[in-house]
């Protein structure tokens, strides 16, 4: 039993988060369905077509999983594997609350950034094992993308790291009396924007491209290894919602309701603005993309570490200080850039 | 690297096809492969009596049919001296203004779609191209290929209440034109992809033959409608819209005004309508005297041409067609090389190329 154990919780957990990521299939569905003046699945399952995420899981099942004749063999098995596990490992770093949690690592931030970017390894290999022109053309774009917003994200959780001196998600979560996107309003911005590179998702879903690349790095992909990238993206973005909700938006904290039930409000918070930035803003260029990285969110990180750093070490009491100080400077910055690209 | 785009590609709009070299991701060479879509149009209507035609140049452009068929109707009254009723010709400026209005309704989902706002808008252009359809269908008979027009005016009178609910229609377009613009002109990104993206300078545009709102984005307010007034043209109140940027966000620029145009001539049109009857005396089978004519008209695309040779007999003894897509894609096509490939997809899909009359 005590053996066992272990691996119940993690078949609990993995079931959970599954669950909800079939809801996570089907609100996309519905919400984009929406904004496009269409219904979204209405037939599957009869009620709103609620039960359409599990017929087009059942239908990666059943097809046939096609290897082309070109592609590199053993990397192209392998590559959906490499993005698959380690976002799935990810979840084994993540508390709901300060009692309902798998493991509390001393360095979780620090897991779950580097875990995640797996996702971007697995693409490039993916991409290039598949003996495609497109998708070679998406892995070079994943590679690019790793380089510029792997960065930019560290840093951003920088400024979290520095506030609460630990890498204890939990620790985290127990420090913010006032919430850090209060304290941290441009670490929050970057993080949110380099998120939505991370899960490749438009704006900047740039190594699938339909409209340039047909399916960019998963063009020769089919059946099980293709629903795996999807199921990635999907475990990646309960990962980063997660870190979104844990770092900046006070985690459990908030008043009358249970803490479980604080961190899910929040989570599905982040997950609609997710969802409508995905429908409502056209792809960027790679070379715009690489722009954002390091012209924009790259010294924005940078300042808002320095701010931080010198207000903690100078300023007994820098709370309010610091609050102000970014504020300040963020609008100042969003009203210079919005003068410069009129 | 050499990167074979289309036939079947999300992007090429049909079965067009460029073979493009790269060099990582900027294009160095772009050849455009056409003919995926021939079907011998020119060839096939030489067989074919004058009355047959019609339904054929349909399948030309299917994305605004009546303009094509306005071209050859035209050129046969020319060419036969047949004087086309007053009611006729203001039906046919209404019908045809909606045509425009609906192909570049068809035309600004795609767009968006290329640009990476995957199906976003496109729905909400194809919505308002239904409710012109509608409007089509009760009045044609048909959805897509109408066979409306005949030489010597329409085929059969306008149904009871097209009046009312053309106008209904026109009155609600301009708000409707608002809420597209409202929906992507303040977009950061949607700036960014397109502003400066693929200029095109007027000279090299006009040298390739480019017309239409192509030819007018790059600064070259040049409009048949306005220069030499066919129909009715000449007497309805109307701006030629033209930008001068030459890039794509001039191109869909553009587009928007002239669909702002197009609902002020229908708006003119509709008061202004006559009774009487809609169709000259002439028969079926007409017999064209032998000589050639050329007309042209100013198509949703930019300039369309007919032109018949004809022998005195009961059939065209040649009918050549002059596609304003295919000289549109033809400058298009001498801007791609130095871009990036998302820009070559852009600059392709701002064009507005209907394959069906590239290749014929």
């Amino acid at each position: 039993m005590a053996i066992a154990l272990p691996f119940l919780i993690a078949l609990a957990l993995v079931i959970f988060v599954l669950s909800n990521i079939v809801f996570f299939m089907w609100a996309e569905f519905k919400i984009s369905g929406r904004v496009a003046d269409r219904f979204g699945p209405m037939e599957t399952g009869r009620w709103h077509g609620w039960a359409q995420p599990l017929a087009d899981i059942l239908k990666f099942l059943n097809k046939e999983d096609i290897i082309p004749a070109n592609a590199d063999k053993l990397i192209f098995r392998v590559a959906p594997f490499v993005g698959f596990i380690p976002v799935v490992m990810v979840l084994a770093a993540i508390p709901y609350t300060n009692k309902i949690f798998v493991r509390d690592f001393d360095i979780a931030v620090f897991f779950v950034i580097a875990l995640s970017s797996f996702t971007f390894v697995s693409m490039v290999m993916g991409g290039w094992a598949s003996g495609n022109k497109y998708s070679l053309l998406g892995a070079f774009r994943a590679a690019g993308m790793l380089l510029s917003y792997e960065l930019p994200l560290g840093l951003a959780i920088a400024g979290v790291v520095m506030l609460s001196a630990t890498l204890s998600l939990i620790g985290i979560v127990q420090q913010q009396t006032v919430w850090n996107i209060v304290l941290q309003p441009i670490g929050f911005l970057v993080f949110m924007v380099a998120m939505q590179a991370e899960l490749q998702r438009s704006p900047f879903d740039l190594a699938v491209a339909e409209s340039e690349l047909v399916a960019g790095y998963s063009v020769e992909y089919s059946g099980m290894r293709y629903a795996m990238f999807q199921l990635g993206e999907f475990f990646g973005l309960w990962a980063l919602a997660s870190m979104a909700v844990l770092l900046f938006l006070g985690g459990w904290h908030g008043p009358y309701l249970p803490g479980i039930v604080w961190f899910f409000i929040k989570f599905y918070g982040i997950f609609l603005f997710l969802a409508f930035s995905r429908v409502s803003v056209p792809r960027v260029r790679p070379d715009q993309l690489m722009d954002l990285g390091w012209k924009i969110l790259l010294p924005s990180a940078l300042v808002n570490i320095v701010i931080t750093a010198t207000l903690i070490v100078l300023v007994p009491h820098y709370q309010v200080p610091l609050a102000v100080s970014e504020f300040v400077i963020l609008i100042a910055a969003l009203y210079l850039m919005r003068r410069v690209l009129k | 690297m050499e990167l074979n785009l289309g036939p079947q590609h999300p992007a090429t709009h049909g079965v067009l096809r460029i073979v493009v070299t790269l060099d990582g991701e900027r294009v160095v060479k772009a050849v455009p492969h056409l003919g995926y879509l021939h079907r011998g149009v020119e060839k096939i209507v030489e067989d074919l009596e004058y009355f047959q035609i019609p339904p054929i140049l349909d399948r030309m452009d299917y994305v605004a049919n009546l303009n094509n068929e306005l071209s050859y109707v035209m050129a046969v009254e020319k060419l036969a001296g047949l004087k086309v009723p007053e009611r006729a010709e203001y039906v046919r400026v209404i019908l045809l203004e909606f045509n425009r209005i609906m192909s570049h309704f068809a035309w600004f989902g795609p767009f968006t779609n290329d640009l990476g706002l995957f199906g976003t808008a496109f729905l909400y252009g194809l919505r308002e191209r239904e409710y012109i359809q509608r409007l089509f269908e009760r009045t044609t008979g048909a959805r897509m290929h109408y066979n409306y027009f005949t030489y010597g005016g329409l085929r059969h009178d306008v149904p009871d209440g097209f009046v009312e609910e053309a106008s209904r229609l026109a009155n609600r377009l301009p708000a409707v034109i608002d809420e597209f613009e409202y929906m992507v002109e303040e977009n950061e990104v949607f700036r960014l992809r397109t502003i400066g993206i693929g200029p095109m300078d007027g000279q090299t545009a006009l040298n390739f033959g480019a017309s239409g709102p192509f030819l007018r984005a790059s600064g070259i307010p040049i409009d048949l409608r306005k220069d030499e007034p066919y129909s009715v043209y000449d007497r309805f109140d109307f701006k030629v819209c033209s930008a001068s940027g030459g890039d794509c966000f001039a191109r869909y620029k553009v587009r928007m005004d002239e669909m702002r145009e197009s609902v002020k001539i229908i708006q003119q049109a509709l008061e202004q309508m006559p009774d009487g009857p809609v169709r000259a005396k002439t028969t079926r089978h007409i017999k064209l005297p032998k000589g050639e004519v050329y007309m042209r008209t100013e198509h949703a695309r930019g300039e369309f041409g007919a032109y018949i040779v004809s022998d005195g007999g009961e059939r065209p003894y040649r009918l050549k067609l002059r596609s304003p897509s295919l000289s549109n894609l033809m400058a298009s096509c001498v801007l791609l090389p130095g871009m990036v490939l998302p820009d070559l997809i852009a600059t392709v899909a701002s064009v507005d190329i209907v394959l069906g009359c590239t290749d014929r």
